[in-house]
């Protein structure tokens, strides 16, 4: 049983709606592996069959060689699941929080406080142990979460788009926490839209419309993007991105804030070509420059242009 | 180890206590509508406002008219004097019900002839007019006597007819002797405010986890349906019985409604219709997404419940086919027990096919319930 998760043809439908469409990938023991998609690609749908509170129409699957699917109450010690909303009891304080879930998952008093204390401890989230969850703020309540799906030290930790509406410093405690785990040898399964939270995923799968279009660690999956991509600086990007358009050679474009990122078949013959093109309606831009692509452009890349133009 | 059971209570506990307005919300609505249907709910019709025409204007006539102002029920509001004034009375509400002594009132009444009384009544509360209506016919009756007494003498008091035999009846009502109806009503709204307060907190406790999310989480933990339910629903059994034994109180020494039964009886009842109703609220609940809609169909269930339980309207009288119906309401058999032990004190055995139903009910709600709560989100 090498795999911590292993999932085989997974589908899910929600009346004509194929929300998750013959879903296959393992994840390794100690892997920090990432669920990359827009909204409705099918992230949350693969987490709720993952936890066992969701029935697959068709498909495996294994957590620690247990079959979810046939005995979702067995496996439901082993993990932990982590929804978009972790759902706190607001009339209770942190530490009654902490213990109410503790409890549900029968982990001993000694380990309870223990544990706990060491969670609270890294999440800095000691001084507010009589705090009411309802008066945390958003990052805190995250964090609070975390901390509840922790408490009976899982193998498995499901955690769907975890950081969402966090603020930076507790996004980077968010962080050092599964960091944490797993050096513990815990599994962790995110699904995500930031993409530079991608980056930090051991492993990566793009998601989209309910299939997977890649799989890798985010080092190949870079590497692997078809063509180069060249940064173009500008006051005005839509412009630049609108003036490129159809110049030859030239595979997507992305905006990316100040800048625009141009796929090309090829970095050397492209880069002349967009500089004339933007030269003939006098477009003002920076030097035209070769960039490493990060797990957006890859993932425009995958997805194709129908997602570009909703992107835009 | 507290166990999972013991921290969904604990849990609950901590959320009612935490609640400032949880007392309030608990206690005031259940006695302000005690109250409130404790002096309003009567069929008793104690002043019919009464507009007369006199037309006779004898001694006899007069004598009628003070008969029904001696009663104290009816309160002359208006003397007319002719018949266009009664018909603007009538219409406008002035009066509920006119009183119209004929030209030779008087003097067909010495002849023996038939006297010509006429009584008008506002049907529009059918009630109160079939009640005011036998108020009347028993004044004229007594009137008839006393007349009968003073003319009798008069004409040598030898022509008593012969084979004519009086009878009367004498009433002794059981259970109820002076028959109130608020000893009849007072059990009945403990019953019924005890169905609408313990469904509707059942209901909307379990959709409020599940618009929160706390469900989900609970979902995906080793928790059993089972004990998730009873955590759930434990508390509002004891919140349940408190309700009945206050207002219970209240209406025994507020109201001086009498409890002749057995407190243990009371108890046992009481506990098996919280179960049924307890069913009935997670029932409910299996069925709604959102507090919303939990709300909409409580409020689509309870005014059935309440007309087909007998509390006001008694079921012998309904049609077939809803009679079936309130075989499957709860409240139906608490109030033959409620009222049974409030006023008669029968016995275990007297209520035993009531309480059976509840437990019945309630299995059958709480078993339901449980299948449809099936821990997944499908």
């Amino acid at each position: 049983m090498a795999e911590a998760i292993a999932i085989g043809n997974l589908t899910r439908r929600f009346g004509p709606l194929v929300a998750v469409n013959g879903v296959s990938f393992t994840v390794a023991p100690g892997e920090i592996f990432g669920l990359v998609g827009p909204d409705g690609a099918g992230k949350t749908t693969i987490m709720r069959m993952l936890a066992g509170v969701l029935s697959p129409h068709a498909g495996t699957i294994l957590l620690d060689g247990i079959d979810v699917v046939a005995a979702p109450e067995r496996a439901k010690p082993h993990l932990s699941y982590m929804p978009q909303r972790f759902g706190l009891y607001e009339d209770l304080t942190v530490a009654e929080n902490i213990r109410f879930y503790a409890e549900l998952f029968g982990v001993p008093r000694k380990e309870r406080i223990a544990r706990g204390a060491e969670l609270l401890e890294a999440a800095a989230l000691g001084p507010f142990r009589r705090r009411l969850a309802g008066n945390l703020s958003g990052g805190m309540k995250q964090k609070l979460g975390l901390i509840c799906a922790l408490i009976h030290t899982p193998r498995v930790l499901l955690l769907d788009e975890p950081t969402t509406g966090v603020d930076p410093v507790s996004r980077r405690e968010f962080w050092a926490i599964l960091y944490d785990l797993r050096e513990q040898g815990v599994t962790i399964l995110l699904s995500t839209a930031y993409m530079d939270e991608a980056e930090r995923c051991t492993r990566l799968a793009l998601l989209h419309a309910g299939e997977i279009r890649s799989c890798d660690t985010p080092q190949r999956l870079k590497q692997a993007m078809p063509g180069a991509l060249l940064a173009v600086p500008a006051a005005d990007p839509r412009a630049v991105r609108a003036a490129l358009g159809g110049v030859p050679g030239v595979l997507g474009l992305l905006l990316m804030g100040d800048r625009v990122h141009v796929r090309v078949d090829d970095a050397a013959r492209a880069a002349p070509l967009l500089a004339a093109r933007l030269a003939g309606p006098n477009i003002a831009h920076g030097e035209i420059a070769r960039v490493e692509p990060g797990i957006e452009d890859v993932f425009v890349a995958l997805v194709g242009d129908a997602t570009k133009a909703e992107a835009a | 180890m507290f166990g999972r059971l013991g921290v969904m209570l604990m849990k609950e506990f901590i959320e009612l206590k935490r609640d400032r307005w949880a007392m309030f919300r608990l206690i005031v609505p259940l006695l302000v509508q005690l109250f409130a249907f404790g002096y309003a709910a009567t069929f008793t019709v104690t002043r019919v406002s009464t507009v007369i025409l006199d037309l006779d204007q004898s001694q006899a006539s007069r004598a009628l008219i003070s008969h029904f102002t001696a009663t104290g029920i009816f309160d002359i509001v208006d003397v007319a004097t002719d018949q266009r004034q009664i018909t603007r009375d009538l219409n406008q509400g002035t009066a509920t019900l006119a009183i119209v002594i004929h030209a030779r009132f008087a003097a067909n009444l010495a002849n023996g002839k038939e006297a010509p009384l006429q009584v008008i009544v506002d049907g529009t509360n059918s009630n109160t007019a079939l009640i005011a209506l036998g108020y009347v016919s028993q004044i004229v009756a007594l009137f008839q006597e006393d007349e009968a007494a003073h003319l009798l003498p008069a004409s040598a008091g030898a022509s008593a007819a012969p084979g004519t035999l009086t009878l009367s009846l004498q009433y002794q009502p059981w259970f109820n002797a002076g028959l109130s109806d608020r000893w009849f009503f007072i059990p009945g709204i403990i019953g019924t405010l005890i169905l609408v307060q313990i469904v509707g907190l059942t209901a909307f406790a379990v959709v409020r986890e599940r618009e929160v999310g706390t469900l989900e989480q609970i979902l995906v933990s080793p928790i059993s349906s089972f004990e998730f339910i009873l955590g759930k629903t434990v508390p509002f059994f004891l919140i349940g019985l408190a309700d009945v034994a206050l207002i219970s109180i209240v209406g025994i020494l507020w109201f001086g409604v009498p409890f002749v039964g057995n407190p243990f009886l009371m108890l046992l009842g009481s506990s098996l219709f919280l179960l049924s109703v307890l069913g009935l609220g997670l029932l409910l609940s299996t069925f709604s997404q959102t507090q919303q809609q939990a709300f909409a169909l409580n409020f689509f269930l309870l005014n059935p419940f309440f007309i087909l339980s007998g509390f006001a309207f008694p079921i012998a009288a309904m049609p077939r086919i809803l009679q079936w119906f309130t075989y499957l309401n709860p409240l139906r058999y608490f109030l033959v027990v409620i009222r049974a032990l409030f006023l008669k004190g029968v016995g275990f055995w007297t209520l035993f096919p009531d309480f059976a139903a509840m437990f019945l009910l309630g299995t059958g709600a709480l078993a339901i319930s449980m299948m449809r709560f099936s821990k997944s989100l499908d």
